[in-house]
C-alpha cells in the first residue's frame, strides 16, 4: 500500500475551498484514496462530509493511502493539494 | 471579529450605556443602518408526524437518490448562473455534499432499517451535522450547507414548497434562521434592505454575503424569531441592534440619512484633519496581507495596527524566519510608501499558542501574554524582529514596530533596545495596562511612539472582562477613568513631541474620535469600514471644539 504523510498547508485547515479542491482531486484519480488524521480511522477521500468531519486544521499531519496501479502518482497529486495554502478568504 | 464590547460605537452616533430596552441584540457583521418591513424566509419543510411504512426499500432508495441528484443539479445550475462573488464556489461545495458517497451510504443504511426516503435523508444529515457541530468554530458554520441540502431534498420528496427568499415587490428586511448558500444567489440586493439571522457567526454565509453586497447585517440575534412579519424594524449592522416597532416616517428618515451617509462615504478622501486643519492621521487596523488591499479604497494614510497573530495561530511550532519574511514582504509591498505599525506577536489569554503560552493559568488575562511571553521564550520575539528587519530592508518600507502588553519603562527599554539592535529604527509600546498610562512619560524615554489599545485598557482599568456582555456599561469607552488615562498618555507624548495613537475600537467611533483628538491623540487606527465616517466627523469640528468635547467627557458628560 502506498502512503504519504502531508502537513495541511491551508490556513483555514481542510475546510471550505481547500476541502472542495482536495475532494475533487481525489475523485479524479483512478484509484480509491483514503485519508486519516493521526490514529483515526481512514475515510474515503472522495467524500466531502468525511473529509470535513476529520477536522484537519492548519499544521495537522494527515496520512493518505491508496492501493493498486497508479497509486503513487495519485497520492502525489492529492498530497500537493493538501500541502498548498490556497489562501481561502473565508 | 468578536461580539462588540463597545455599545457606544454605533453608526447612528448615539452612545448608550446599555442597549435600548426594546432592541434585540445580535452580532453586527456589516455596518450601516436600514429600516423596513420584516419578511421571513420560506419555512423549512417538516416531516409529517405520521411516518409511512416502507414496503419497497429499493424504490425508497431510488427516490432518495433521485431527489439528492436533482438538488445537486439545481445547485450546480445556480453556481453556473450566479454573479455574486464567491457564491459559485460555495454552491459547488454544497452540491458536492448532495452527491457525497458517505451520505448515500448512511441513507442506504437508514432505509434498510425501515425509514422512508425523506426520513432517511433527515437522519443521515443529522448525524453529519452533529459531527460538524462538535468540531466547533468555522467547521460548525458549515452546518448551513448541510441543512440546505436536507431542506431542498426533503421538500422535493414530500412535495412541499421550496424554502427560501420571499418574493416581494418592495424592499424589506430579511429575517431568517440562517442563510444557506443557495439563498445567497436568489437574493436580490435591491430588494433586501438588511439581513437579520437567528444563527450564524462572523464568518457564516450571511456575514460573507452581506459584506460582499454591502447590506447592513446582524447575525446570532437569538430573539429575531420574535420579529413579526410586516412590522417595521431598524437594523444597526455596526452595533448589532435590531429595533422593532418603528413608525413608517421614522423608517423613511433613517433610510434617507443612511443614503446621504453612503454618498458622503463614497466621496470621502484625503488625510484626516479637523475643520481648522489640525492633522489627525487616519490609519487602518489589518490582520493579514489581504487587509492592506483596503488602503487605497478608503484612502487611509497607512496601517496603525498590523496584527501578526495570523502567522502563528493553529500551529504547533513558530514559523521560520524565511516564512515570515516572505509574508511581511507581501504586506509591506502593498503599503505603497505609507507607514505601517507592526505589533509583535500578541499571544496568551484568549489567543493561546502551544509553543509559547502556559498550559494552565488561573487568570490568563493577568498572566503570560503579549510581550511577557518573551520572558520565557525570547527566541520567538527575536526571530520576528529579525524577519521584520529583513523584510523592511528588502522593500524599503516605513516600518514601525511595537510590543503589546507593556507595563513598565524597563519592559519598554528591553523591547525597544532589542528592536533597534536587530535593525528596526522606530520602536514603541502599546498602552493597554493602566501602569503604562500612568507612567507614559517614563515609557517615552525609551519608546519612539505609543499606541493605546482601548479595549484592553478599559478591561484592566474597570476590571471587567472584555467578553462579559453584562458588564458592557463598564467597558464603555466614555468612562471618565479610561479617558483620564488616554489624556495622560497623549499629554506625555505632546510634551516630548512623540506620536501617541489610539488603535482600539474607540478610534472607530465618529462621536468619540473628536474627543480623543481633544485629549491630545495624534493618530486614530481602525477597520476600513470606519475610516470615512471618522474622517467626516473630524472635518466637522475645530480643534478647540474637540478640546471642549474632551473636557465635557472627562467631566462625565455622555453626549446626547
Amino acid at each position: 500500500m502506498a502512503q504519504r504523510q502531508v502537513v495541511v498547508g491551508s490556513r483555514v485547515g481542510l475546510h471550505a475551498r481547500p476541502a472542495s479542491m482536495f475532494v475533487k482531486a481525489a475523485a479524479a484519480q483512478p484509484v480509491r484514496i483514503t485519508i486519516r488524521k493521526g490514529d483515526g480511522p481512514p475515510v474515503d477521500a472522495r467524500s466531502m462530509l468525511r473529509v470535513l468531519t476529520l477536522g484537519a486544521r492548519h499544521g495537522d499531519t494527515v496520512i493518505l493511502e491508496a492501493d493498486g496501479e497508479g497509486a503513487e502518482a495519485a497520492l502525489e497529486a492529492v498530497a500537493a493539494v493538501v500541502a498548498e495554502d490556497h489562501d481561502d478568504p473565508v | 471579529m468578536t461580539i462588540p464590547s463597545d455599545p457606544s460605537v454605533t453608526t447612528s452616533g448615539e452612545p448608550a450605556t446599555a442597549p435600548v430596552p426594546s432592541s434585540l441584540q445580535g452580532i453586527g457583521v456589516c455596518p450601516g443602518l436600514a429600516a423596513g418591513p420584516v419578511a421571513r424566509m420560506g419555512p423549512r419543510p417538516r416531516l409529517p408526524d405520521d411516518r409511512p411504512v416502507v414496503v419497497d426499500a429499493e424504490a425508497e432508495l431510488a427516490a432518495a437518490m433521485a431527489a439528492l441528484s436533482a438538488t445537486a443539479d439545481d445547485l450546480e445550475r445556480r453556481a453556473a448562473a450566479t454573479a455574486v462573488p464567491g457564491a459559485a464556489e460555495v454552491l459547488e461545495a454544497t452540491a458536492m455534499i448532495a452527491r457525497d458517497p458517505a451520505l448515500e451510504e448512511s441513507i442506504r443504511s437508514a432505509i434498510s432499517k425501515g425509514e422512508p426516503a425523506a426520513w432517511a435523508i433527515d437522519r443521515a444529515i443529522d448525524a453529519f451535522r452533529a459531527l460538524l457541530l462538535d468540531l466547533g468554530g468555522y467547521m460548525a458554520e458549515r452546518v448551513a450547507d448541510l441543512d440546505d441540502v436536507r431542506d431542498r431534498t426533503v421538500a422535493l420528496l414530500l412535495g412541499q414548497p421550496m424554502p427560501g427568499i420571499p418574493e416581494r415587490d418592495t424592499p424589506y428586511v430579511l429575517v431568517a434562521e440562517d442563510l444557506a448558500p443557495a439563498d445567497t444567489v436568489t437574493l436580490k440586493p435591491d430588494r433586501v434592505l438588511a439581513l437579520v439571522t437567528v444563527k450564524g457567526g462572523p464568518t457564516s454565509h450571511t456575514a460573507i454575503l452581506a459584506r460582499s453586497l454591502g447590506i447592513p447585517a446582524v447575525v446570532a440575534c437569538a430573539a429575531a424569531g420574535t420579529l413579526v412579519e410586516g412590522d417595521i424594524v431598524e437594523v444597526d449592522g455596526a452595533a448589532g441592534h435590531v429595533r422593532p416597532g418603528i413608525k413608517p416616517a421614522a423608517a423613511a428618515e433613517t433610510n434617507r440619512r443612511e443614503g446621504e451617509r453612503r454618498a458622503a462615504r463614497a466621496a470621502s478622501r484625503g488625510p484626516g484633519r479637523t475643520a481648522d486643519g489640525h492633522p489627525v492621521g487616519l490609519l487602518l487596523n489589518i490582520g493579514d496581507a489581504a487587509g492592506a488591499a483596503a488602503l487605497a479604497r478608503v484612502d487611509a494614510e497607512g496601517v496603525g495596527l498590523f496584527r501578526t497573530e495570523f502567522l502563528y495561530l493553529d500551529r504547533q511550532e513558530a514559523p521560520s524566519i524565511d516564512e515570515q519574511v516572505a509574508l511581511y514582504i507581501d504586506v509591506f509591498e502593498a503599503m505603497g510608501g505609507r507607514k505601517i505599525v507592526v505589533r509583535t506577536l500578541d499571544a496568551g489569554a484568549d489567543k493561546p499558542l502551544p509553543f509559547l503560552t502556559a498550559e494552565h493559568e488561573p487568570n490568563p488575562a493577568l498572566g503570560m501574554r503579549g510581550l511577557r511571553t518573551a520572558r520565557r521564550s525570547p527566541g520567538v520575539l527575536i526571530d520576528q524582529l529579525v524577519a521584520l528587519a529583513r523584510a523592511r530592508e528588502q522593500t524599503g518600507a516605513t516600518v514601525w514596530v511595537m510590543a503589546p502588553m507593556v507595563a513598565t519603562a524597563a519592559e519598554t527599554k528591553g523591547f525597544t533596545d532589542l528592536a533597534h539592535e536587530h535593525g528596526l529604527p522606530i520602536a514603541g509600546a502599546m498602552v493597554e495596562i493602566p501602569a503604562a498610562a500612568l507612567r507614559a512619560a517614563d515609557l517615552l524615554r525609551h519608546a519612539d511612539f505609543l499606541s493605546i489599545g482601548t479595549n484592553d485598557l478599559a478591561q484592566y482599568t474597570l476590571a471587567a472582562d472584555r467578553m462579559a456582555g453584562e458588564l458592557a456599561d463598564l467597558l464603555d469607552p466614555w468612562q471618565p477613568a479610561l479617558l483620564d488615562l488616554i489624556r495622560m498618555t497623549a499629554q506625555a507624548g505632546l510634551n516630548v513631541g512623540r506620536p501617541v495613537g489610539v488603535c482600539g475600537e474607540a478610534a472607530a467611533s465618529p462621536t468619540l474620535a473628536p474627543v480623543l483628538v481633544g485629549l491630545g491623540v495624534t493618530t486614530l487606527s481602525m477597520s476600513a469600514s470606519a475610516i470615512a465616517d471618522v474622517r467626516e466627523a473630524l472635518a466637522a469640528v475645530t480643534l478647540a471644539e474637540c478640546r471642549e468635547r474632551a473636557a465635557a467627557a472627562l467631566a462625565g458628560q455622555h453626549p446626547a
